[in-house]
């Protein structure tokens, strides 16, 4: 079970938290003005790396805040973490 | 077969008493199982699971593979790891173990569950951990030792080692004694560590008689000081039962005073055994030779050593009686091997650790470090006792690994790997000559390592096997990959005290005292339970959801609502974030109102429904489904939180602070009216879809009352504080009793909003249905921007043969349609006959007088009127197709 450093409560188990899913895929400012195919990539297309990956986390069951975990994919080390809006 | 009169760690004070297989037998306070059989002379206590062969006592740890035995009701155990207690009673296992125990009989130990942190956690309390131990503490660092054995020492109890000129015990002891006065350190024995998870986390089970903790440990460092295994070595009958590993005699010899037989021949690649020959014939075990293959033999000994020769084959029939050795052959009862030493890495490998082989200890070595762990004394390929302890090591000479034994004839069919999986040297040549060259290959092939013991005894013996008979080297084959549990484990600890009515929190409502007493029947909403409906005295199902229906559409009717998800939404940005949020608009709507609204993923598929009402400018109190409302809640607050952080809006989940009652048919109001004597409640001064505030004086005073129908009948639900929550029940029931008010459950409020074609998110979607495709493009804004607009144009979901909801009207009305029926058009053409869509909802309908489902159905509303089948097996249903609206089409009923 990872260990996951919440930028506001300290580091809690991963049962407290919610998984979201890459980070950084911001919702495009005009959808309406994207074609299908550009409008389908922000819906289905995730980057799926082996390594380092950005990624969200809500501590659900804690302060409720999202914010984004730099794991590892391959050994699932967590480099740091930080808030919604940073950048790393 | 001999007790001796003095030694070991036995307690002759305190004899017990067993049963193995029928018979009686007794043993010592501080016994396994296996060592008082050992003492009783029990030689066979297993039959092997393919071959039916006799198996004796091979190990005398967690790696024995052939003595399991049901203990007590425990459908496996290996005897070598059983406590032994007075009235003990064991069978031995034949074949395949089996679960025998009935339900009603299951496990009720009431296991526990311990959650700790800290900055080290020792596994394995032998000279390595104590020491690893000893250094972290004087640091005053938080420190948990955990050790399988009864007590500390590992492997030390089951020698005659000494540490310094003092016994090693005497060592022991004393380390103990000094961790015991460190607060911040814990031991626990008995407690076996059965998996590394990440970041730290290691779960350990701790046997307390016949309860059991499980422990969940978190630790910023983890030290692995797990020893080693000593492996055995293949050759022709290494199964015979009197074959045993050199060390476990020698554990059986020092600390539980059993000598397992009469005469051995010591068949070893290692010095190590040398030791123990010595120990075992200073107690009186008579050492017939010691077959060693390497040509110089081993240390100096008083024993007859044939050096450079092999143990060509154990001879014997329900037992071993001798081996035949350069052409002789030499009685014996006792066959003592050891083929070396593996580190016990299963932690390690479980962190991703990486193992080397290394050549000149001949085993698989733990490198570096990995996922916190650290690996310390035997398990990190240091075998001398001086290194365990922190001072100089004192390395043995290179090992001369033999990994395969060729008999006096050719064949090795009685070369056994895996004992307990009976895996001969046979079967991995099979493996290999059908083209397999991978070690896990070879192993899910054969099955080797997949037993109980996780192949502890024969995992490594297998790739040196492979090495073997493949001219391979062992480090290019690598080792097969560790997987939790350790050892096995019961279900019954892992799941403690989360049975039954505590696997799952259950959720009640105010009102559920009187739901129970009226004898409701429930079912799970999400984790709370809803009266499902009310029988009443010799009514079944049917007939009580035909009645409860019949009094909300022809008189009045009351539902336990308190469950429906409630979320406050409140800032100055609430109404623009409400608009974004649902696919109709919300920023307009008045103070006093309230509205439908549909939520739509990204993806333009419905996600969920509600209505909410807006309490102030500033303010909305939103409903969501029962069973949706934290997902609900999560996605606010995502979109809130990553997305839209300028708008100034704070959600809180409020569900459990109001109780709801929905007073429903067309004497709804006269109930209202008693219950709220000060509500004005004419159409034109209390409209549909406004809600006031008002006085209750039946349940608390301040309430809320909305003209909301998921009925299609006058309806209103009433709200006060959770508090309240049965008092208005009651105050409710008692206002329509003149009027013969009728709680009803879910299936009938689910029957009620079928009847008007009111989908139920979850049921009649999931999530592949946009709006539109349930006919609520009327809630779809064609103005604003909201979430998963811009998928609802994207060529797939505005394709117009999409699966629509419609209703269907079974032909014969009696007939009723199962929820899932697949839909055809016609059912007499070949298979594969497409499917055209299939059945979501399905009741009988009391204002109807028939049957009737909702489907979702490719092109549905084009095919209104036509008839569709749903070949169910035994009989094709007919069904006709209809607007999802079967009654009041024309919404008379709304306004009473
Ligand atoms: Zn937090």
């Amino acid at each position: 079970m990872l260990l996951i450093p919440c930028p506001w409560c300290g580091p809690r188990a991963e049962i407290e938290y919610r998984y979201g899913g890459q980070a950084h895929v911001a919702y495009p400012p005009e959808p309406a003005a994207l074609t299908d195919a550009e409008w389908a990539a922000y819906l289905f297309l995730r980057d799926n790396p082996k390594g380092p990956f950005a990624e969200r986390w809500c501590h659900a069951a804690g302060c409720r805040r999202w914010f984004n975990v730099l794991r590892d994919t391959a050994t699932h080390e967590i480099h740091f973490s930080y808030r919604a809006g940073e950048r790393p | 077969m001999t007790r001796l009169a003095t030694g070991g760690r036995i307690d002759r004070s305190a004899p017990l008493t067993f049963t193995f297989d029928g018979a009686p037998y007794t043993g010592y306070q501080g016994d396994t199982l296996a060592s008082a059989l050992l003492a009783a002379g029990v030689r066979t206590v297993a039959t092997s699971i393919r071959y039916g062969r006799p198996r004796g006592i091979f190990a005398a740890g967690v790696e024995e593979p052939n003595a399991l035995v049901e203990v007590d009701g425990e459908p496996m155990a290996t005897a070598t790891t059983v406590e032994l207690r007075d009235g003990l009673t064991a069978r031995s296992l034949t074949g395949r173990g089996r679960l025998t125990a009935p339900d009603d009989q299951a496990d009720q130990a009431g296991h526990d569950r311990m959650h700790a942190h800290c900055d080290v956690l020792v596994v394995g309390a032998g000279p390595a951990g104590l020491t690893a131990a000893l250094e972290a503490g004087r640091t005053g660092a938080r420190v948990i030792v955990v050790d399988e054995r009864t007590e500390a020492g590992g492997t030390l109890l089951e020698t005659r080692d000494l540490v310094g000129d003092a016994p090693a015990l005497a060592w022991v002891a004393a380390a103990t004694g000094l961790l015991a006065e460190l607060p911040e350190v814990r031991v626990l024995t008995r407690t076996t560590a059965l998996g590394r998870y990440d970041d730290g986390y290691v779960v350990a089970a701790e046997r307390r008689g016949s309860r059991g903790r499980l422990w969940r440990i978190r630790a910023a460092e983890v030290v692995l000081a797990t020893g080693a295994h000593e492996r055995p070595l293949v050759f022709a009958g290494n199964d015979l039962p009197g074959v045993m590993l050199a060390g476990a005699a020698r554990a059986y010899a020092n600390r539980y005073a059993v000598l397992p037989g009469r005469r051995a021949v010591v068949f070893t690649t290692d010095d190590s055994a040398y030791a123990a020959a010595a120990e075992l014939a200073e107690a009186g075990l008579e050492i017939a030779a010691v077959v060693d293959p390497r040509p110089g033999g081993g240390p100096d000994t008083a024993f007859e050593v044939l050096a450079g020769h092999v143990v060509a084959g154990a001879t014997g029939t329900a037992e071993v009686t001798g081996v035949r050795v350069a052409g002789r052959e030499i009685a014996c009862d006792l066959v003592l091997v050891c083929g070396g030493w593996n580190p016990v890495a299963h932690l390690y490998g479980q962190a991703g650790g990486r193992l080397r082989y290394d050549d000149d200890l001949a085993c698989f070595v733990p490198e570096g470090t990995a996922g916190r762990c650290r690996v310390v004394g035997a398990a990190a390929g240091e075998f001398s006792l001086a290194g365990c302890l922190g001072e100089e090591p004192r390395p043995g000479p290179p090992a001369a690994p033999v990994w395969l034994v060729p008999g006096d004839e050719p064949g090795y069919d009685t070369h056994f790997v895996d004992l307990q999986r009976d895996v001969t040297v046979a079967d991995i040549e099979a493996a290999l000559a059908t083209g397999m060259t991978s070690v896990e290959h070879v192993k899910r092939y054969t099955t080797a390592g997949t037993a109980h013991d996780q192949g502890k005894t024969s995992a490594v013996t297998a790739v040196g096997v492979i090495s073997a008979l493949r001219g391979v080297p062992m480090g290019d084959l690598g080792t097969t990959t560790f997987r939790p549990p350790y050892t096995p484990v019961s279900f019954a600890l892992l799941a403690g005290r989360d049975r039954g009515v505590l696997h799952d929190p259950v959720l009640t409502t105010a009102m559920h005292p009187w739901h129970v007493a009226r004898g409701a029947v429930f079912e799970d909403v999400g984790q709370w339970k809803r009266p499902h409906h009310y029988p009443g005295p010799g009514e079944d199902m049917a007939a009580a959801v035909l009645r409860e229906c019949r009094a909300a559409r022809e008189g009045v009717a009351a539902m336990d609502v308190s469950t429906l998800g409630k979320i406050d939404v409140q800032g100055p940005d609430a109404g623009e974030f409400l608009n974004r949020v649902y696919t109709n608009a919300f920023a307009k709507l008045p103070v006093g109102s309230c509205r439908y609204g549909v939520m739509c993923r990204a993806d333009g598929m419905v996600f969920d429904d509600g209505v909410t009402m807006r309490l102030a400018p500033d303010r909305f109190l939103m409903s969501t489904t029962t069973g949706n409302a934290a997902a609900v809640l999560d996605w606010l607050e995502e979109w809130l939180q990553t997305e839209w952080p300028d708008l100034r809006v704070r959600c809180t989940s409020v569900t459990d602070q109001w109780a709801g009652v929905a007073v429903v048919g067309p004497r709804s109001r006269d109930v209202v009216a008693a219950l709220a004597p000060g509500l004005v409640l004419d159409n034109a001064g209390f409209p549909f879809m406004t809600w006031r505030e008002t006085d209750v004086p039946g349940a608390g005073g301040a309430a809320r009352v909305a003209r909301i129908s998921f009925s299609g009948e006058l309806a209103y639900e009433v709200y006060v504080p959770w508090w309240y929550g049965l008092a208005l029940w009651e105050a409710v029931l008692a206002a329509g009793e003149p009027y013969g008010i009728t709680p009803y459950g879910t299936e009938t409020m689910h029957v009620l909003r079928a009847e008007k074609g009111y989908p139920i998110i979850g049921q009649d979607t999931d999530g592949t249905v946009t709006p539109v495709d349930l006919g609520l493009g009327w809630a779809v804004s064609k103005t604003k921007d909201f979430i998963g607009r811009r998928s609802l144009s994207r060529s797939d979901t505005s394709r117009p043969d999409r699966r629509q909801l419609v209703g269907l009207l079974p032909i014969d009305g009696e007939e009723s349609l199962p929820e899932g029926a697949q839909l055809v058009e016609d059912p007499d053409v070949p298979v594969p006959v497409p499917m055209i869509g299939h059945v979501t909802s399905s009741y009988r309908s009391a204002a109807l007088g028939a049957t009737f489902a909702l489907a979702l159905v490719k092109g549905g509303r084009d095919r209104i009127g036509t008839t569709v089948f749903a070949p169910l097996g035994d009989r094709v249903v007919a069904a006709r197709v209809a607007d999802p609206v079967l009654y009041d089409k024309e919404g008379a009923h709304r306004d009473g």
